[in-house]
């Protein structure tokens, strides 16, 4: 599970993991929109990109290959839109989208592999991020692996009773995939009333109070002024020298 | 304050599909003990401990160490009564064990820093101060059970409520929980099919049957009267 492996590296010690999440938040935020807003000497600001945040994946000691890679999952999703736009005459476009979806995946990666989701989620609270929306996205990811392993289960529950033998129809096969979802669906339904008796249980009144307390500190402030500037001082640099 | 903890009255309960599934409960737990729910599946078990700290309401009368089961008493009856859930995944949300332990403190209005050490006290009861700072899901099965006790002993409760403790532990995770649960001072309740289980921690039991208490008695005696007993 991708999830599972970004929590281990979330979990490190490096001076960029040591940061407040709401500089990180802020900083990556940054660097989305000077990505986004992006538009003349696109390959050469995307490249200088590319090589700030496998710096900042070094000092965050993660490993730079797994992480370009995961980086790529982005673009099973944009490839789609780029092809279009490549087909209807547009190249510049094409490339445009995968460049600026794959660098946005890749600074988000490095935002929650360098940060708690508690921390980050607490941070963005912080923010002003709305703490309904909050809560839905820490419940997604603490049970992500959960449902994922009961879909697992039923799969395997299927497959050992003949599905996937060949004799299925293609209709057959859609009607068990769709009762198969809709089992998942009950499922997880069923789990998320459980888990809101038991937090009523242990005193839930609707307010989510946690562990975490931030405080931001002068190495926090360099940080996030260094993070923002950056990226802004490179496309600056790029934009009037290339 | 007397020695019972638990006092409930003609308590019935309607789903609202119309299902019966409580049918007029009498029922007591005292200091110290320790009693086993028994019952087929629907009997009306699990229906019945959801109403000891008001998840669930029906009519007739629930009384926790004193204080009547309502809306303006749900936070001082949900402090001194804990429910662990059959499955422990259900109860384990934080993101780290130590967030989930602090989480029944954080709600009980204690500061961070109290939360913590409560949190870590109750990690230490269970055996499970060194998974402090892991995440639930990379928990066993009995570590997870064992952190979800520790949750409810932060909350520092006077009654333990445990819905099939023993469901999805092997033997010797059942040994260690037996273990663990004897160790622990509180009032206890067992909802179990697990005889064995019932027979080694109980002082007495209750039968449930069609949404009533059948019987109470010794855990061998309404096993026999029922043929309750396990396969041999």
């Amino acid at each position: 599970m991708h999830h599972v492996v970004l929590e281990r590296w979330s979990r490190g010690t490096s001076a960029v993991h040591r940061r407040d999440p709401r500089v990180k938040a802020l900083a990556t935020l940054a660097f989305l929109i000077v990505i986004a807003t992006a538009h003349r000497q696109l390959p050469w600001l995307a490249t200088a990109c590319f090589v700030l945040l496998c710096g900042v994946t070094l000092a965050a000691r993660l490993p730079v290959r797994p992480a370009v890679l995961r980086a790529g999952i982005v673009l099973s999703f944009t490839v789609v839109f780029a092809a279009m736009s490549w087909i209807s005459g547009d190249p510049a476009r094409a490339v445009s989208l995968l460049l600026k979806s794959y660098l946005s995946a890749f600074a988000v990666l490095l935002l929650v592999s360098t940060t708690r989701i508690s921390v980050l989620l607490h941070g963005m609270e912080r923010l002003g991020a709305p703490r309904f929306l909050l809560m839905v996205v820490q419940f997604l990811y603490r049970y992500l692996f959960v449902i994922s392993e009961e879909a697992q289960h039923m799969r395997a529950a299927a497959l050992s009773r003949g599905a996937g033998a060949g004799h299925a129809t293609r209709r057959s096969r859609l009607q068990a995939a769709g009762g198969a979802v809709a089992a998942l669906f009950a499922r997880s339904y069923g789990r998320a009333e459980d888990i809101h008796r038991s937090m009523l249980a242990r005193g839930f009144s609707g307010e989510f109070r946690t562990l975490e307390s931030l405080r931001l500190s002068a190495a926090d402030v360099w940080f996030g002024t260094l993070a923002v500037l950056v990226p802004i001082l490179i496309r600056i640099v790029i934009e009037r020298s290339v | 304050m007397t020695g019972t903890l638990i006092e409930v009255r003609g308590l019935r309960f309607r789903y609202d599909d119309g299902t019966e599934a409580l049918r007029g409960v009498d029922f007591c737990l005292h200091r110290g003990e320790t009693v086993a729910l028994l019952g087929a599946n629907g009997s009306g078990k699990t229906t019945f401990v959801l109403h000891l700290n008001g998840l669930l309401t029906g009519e007739g009368e629930v009384t926790v160490c004193g204080f009547p089961v309502n809306r303006k008493n749900l936070p001082e009856v949900r402090r001194r009564i804990g429910l662990v859930f059959q499955d422990s995944e259900s109860q384990l949300f934080m993101p780290s064990v130590i967030e989930d332990v602090a989480f029944g403190p954080l709600n009980h209005g204690l500061s961070t820093a109290e939360a913590t050490a409560r949190a870590r006290k109750a990690l230490e009861t269970v055996g499970m101060a060194a998974a402090a700072d892991r995440a639930p899901y990379h928990l066993s099965a009995g570590e997870k059970k064992r952190v979800a006790i520790a949750g409810i002993l932060a909350m520092d409760p006077e009654i333990l409520v445990l819905d099939e403790p023993t469901t999805f532990l092997d033997p010797p995770g059942q040994r260690s929980l037996a273990e663990l649960l004897a160790r622990l001072p509180q009032a206890k309740i067992l909802v179990t099919h697990d005889i064995p289980f019932a027979q080694a921690m109980s002082s007495r039991a209750a039968f449930f049957r069609e949404g009533t208490i059948a019987a109470e008695g010794a855990v061998d005696e309404l096993v026999r009267r029922f043929n309750w007993g396990p396969l041999g």
